[in-house]
């Protein structure tokens, strides 16, 4: 491919307007959420001031190299999954760096930030830190089972691994959704978003009142404003997969925007109601139904 | 309970039996009977339940009293064991192989009274006060508010009046009592 | 006296300085104080140089309050109904952090034992700068009805820099509110500096500090 300076101009664009929406989103649902308890909630712009007072906090220490590149890893993750990820379905520009047979690679990426904070969390030295991370790595490893069921049987449907492919095979009308087409694998990948987004059932791993904050106990100002950036472009783009895999992709920003917003509020819609599982018992939920489910799919589709 | 306590105070020199009330009962017993006494009651008399070891400073008297309480869960029925021990050697049989939680109620007396219980496990080492150097700060010769107002920097107290003597000089400059009489 | 001293009373047998065989069977020494903290001083930071920068800088910093979740007294129970629904501190930006790491709001709730005074001075000097400490109580201004106690501070401003002052006996929940926003107010205006404070009269701290905590067995700043 060649360098294309509007190309990269349109995708850090679209970085910036993904960070934007998955801030913004993150204080819709935190409001929604308080709505549920009977509360007024955070206001809607606050995501965006923790994000400059971490950034502007004045002290800081390392614990090592590691502990450095752990942040830098998980943004590198959560950028990764952006950067060659499909937008808008149409447009030349807004597709990113998307290429054929990339649905391989954004699998990879899911997984790779988590490695990375593995490694500078474990710097830390905090017991909490590695405690944490052994129970978020068990559980994305289950959280990846059906997700990735779902995504061979649809490579399996579509005779595709290209992201691209799979998503204009879907244009042309709602019916032809992978949601309709494929139901079974649309359940299993829907479940296992769950998990993904790490909403309440599945939050164990980062919730501020269990084991402190698990993975990142020893991350503060700087670190911890790029681990929230990271997690702010990161369940935007997670959303954009799915959209893209199960929902017929978007075609214009404003479609990108409701379909991920929904997206998103089926797991905070599942958060507000059911109240967290422990570690054993998520791997284990995740390992009967969606699992169940995943399998179905491929059968289904041999 | 009152024929068992009769048939025990024979042998193991019980004294000063108190039936405070229907399921309550206090009774003395010596230093050295007193581990005798309390195993007898939990292994004959089914007192099986250990509820807490407690220390009051007679220090009029040169004594420590240790007050150690059982329950007996079938009859809901409370005893209080008194022992009074020598102040100055202050120590006594640990009871830590009867309960094992005894041996914490040993480490808080310990630290707060200085009452020793050779061989309770980590009685010597410190319970709540970390790094305490001073004279064991419940025993009632060690002066507290002195020992505060010398470690934790005071802070000044506003000047306070007492009530009545403020009144009477800035109110009532006369005589108290007059002004009682002019007004009846 | 029958008071028995034990001469190594004072030291803690995780921080001494000891060798190790690790698990290839090489030998090299451990010294924990050495290795795992850094007795680097506490540093002053200058405020940034460009004053409307500084403003806004200064204004997220009050909009975005994160509390430690460290309760040391009795007032601490004050501190969960401020989460609940009533009182819902989440509306002024204020949330809760479970590590030092991540909050700039310590709330002193309360008498303060010495043995927690020295988890306190631990946990303030974990956190990043610039970190504020509300003092909720009469007993952290005077003591309180503990002003005679053996084992509770008086003074909590001679240990760590307080921000903002709560009387009462326990204040309440809106208190503790009213006393957020004050902080809000310094911070705006440009007064929450009490770190700054803390790192310049460090040796006068410190020299308090050990008066009272005798087995002073951490390193002098712990990072």
């Amino acid at each position: 491919m060649d360098f294309d300076i509007k190309r990269l101009g349109f995708t850090l664009l679209g970085l910036l307007i993904v960070l934007n929406w998955g801030l913004l989103m993150s204080s819709i649902m935190r409001k929604l959420g308080a709505r549920v308890a009977k509360r007024y909630g955070i206001r809607w712009f606050q995501p965006w001031l923790d994000l400059v007072k971490n950034y502007a906090l004045r002290s800081q220490i390392s614990h090592g190299i590691m502990f450095y590149l752990g942040p830098v890893f998980r943004i590198g993750g959560g950028v990764g999954l952006f950067l060659f990820m499909p937008m808008i379905i149409g447009s030349e520009l807004w597709l990113n760096y998307s290429f054929h047979g990339d649905l391989v690679l954004l699998m990879y990426f899911q997984f790779f930030g988590m490695l990375g904070m593995a490694l500078g969390s474990g710097e830390g030295g905090h017991p909490y830190s590695a405690i944490g991370i052994s129970r978020g790595l068990s559980q994305f490893t289950t959280i990846e089972v059906p997700m990735t069921l779902a995504i061979i049987s649809l490579a399996i449907q579509y005779d595709t691994l290209s992201l691209i492919d799979i998503v204009k095979a879907q244009q042309g009308g709602f019916q032809n959704w992978t949601m309709w087409t494929n139901p079974v694998a649309t359940i299993a990948g829907m479940f296992s978003l769950l998990g993904a987004l790490s909403h309440s059932p599945f939050n164990l791993v980062k919730a501020p009142n269990e084991i402190p904050i698990g993975p990142p106990t020893e991350y503060h100002s700087t670190f911890l404003g790029v681990l929230q950036t990271n997690a702010a472009i990161l369940h935007v783009v997670e959303a954009a997969l799915f959209m893209n895999l199960f929902f017929g992709g978007a075609t214009n920003w404003f479609e990108f925007i409701l379909k991920t917003f929904f997206i998103y509020f089926w797991s905070v819609f599942v958060g507000v109601v059911f109240p967290r599982f422990r570690i054993e018992q998520s791997v284990a939920w995740f390992l009967k139904i969606p699992l169940v489910f995943g399998v179905l799919a491929i059968i289904l589709y041999m | 309970m009152k024929q068992v306590l009769e048939k025990l105070s024979a042998s193991f020199e019980i004294e000063d039996i108190v039936y405070q009330r229907d399921d309550l009962t206090f009774l003395s017993a010596k230093k050295e009977n007193l581990i005798n006494l309390i195993t007898h009651l939990r292994d004959i008399e089914g007192f099986s339940h250990f509820v807490l070891l407690s220390c009051v400073d007679w220090i009029e008297d040169d004594k420590f009293q240790l007050t150690y309480f059982l329950n007996k869960p079938e009859e809901k029925y409370d005893l209080g064991i008194r022992c009074m021990i020598d102040r100055k050697e202050a120590s006594m049989d640990s009871a830590h192989h009867l309960w094992k939680q005894i041996a914490t109620y040993q480490r808080e007396i310990k630290e707060m009274f200085g009452v020793d219980f050779p061989g309770s496990p980590g009685v010597d080492e410190p319970f709540i006060l970390e790094g305490w150097d001073n004279i064991p700060p419940m025993r009632r010769d060690f002066d507290t508010k002195q020992y505060s107002a010398d470690t934790f920097f005071p802070r000044e107290r506003p000047k306070t009046n007492d009530p009545k003597e403020y009144m009477k000089e800035q109110m009532h400059p006369g005589e108290w009592g007059e002004y009682r009489k002019e007004k009846k | 006296m029958s008071e028995t001293k034990n001469n190594n009373k004072f030291e803690n047998p995780h921080y001494a300085k000891r060798e190790v065989t690790g698990p290839d069977g090489k030998q090299f020494i451990v010294d924990p104080i050495k290795d795992y903290f850094s007795d680097e001083r506490p540093k002053v930071y200058e405020p940034n140089s460009i004053p409307v920068v500084e403003k806004f800088l200064n204004w997220a910093r009050a909009e975005s309050l994160w509390v430690l979740g460290f309760g040391t007294g009795c007032g601490s129970i004050e501190i969960p109904p401020l989460m609940t629904p009533r009182f819902d501190a989440f509306r002024f930006g204020i949330q809760s952090r479970p590590t030092p790491r991540q909050s700039n709001v310590f709330i002193i709730s309360g008498y303060l034992a010495v043995k927690t005074l020295k988890r306190v001075i631990r946990s303030y000097e974990q956190m990043p700068s610039p970190k504020y400490v509300l003092a909720l109580g009469s007993c952290t201004i005077n003591g309180g009805m503990y002003f005679d106690s053996y084992n509770t501070i008086n003074r909590l401003d001679h240990y760590i820099p307080v921000d903002v002052y709560v009387a009462g006996c326990m204040p309440r929940p809106e208190a503790l509110l009213a006393a957020f926003n004050r902080l809000k107010e310094l911070i705006k205006e440009g007064k929450g500096e009490k770190a700054n404070e803390y790192a310049a009269n460090f040796d006068w701290y410190k020299e308090n500090q050990k008066k009272i905590i005798k087995d002073w067995n951490m390193p002098d700043y712990n990072w």
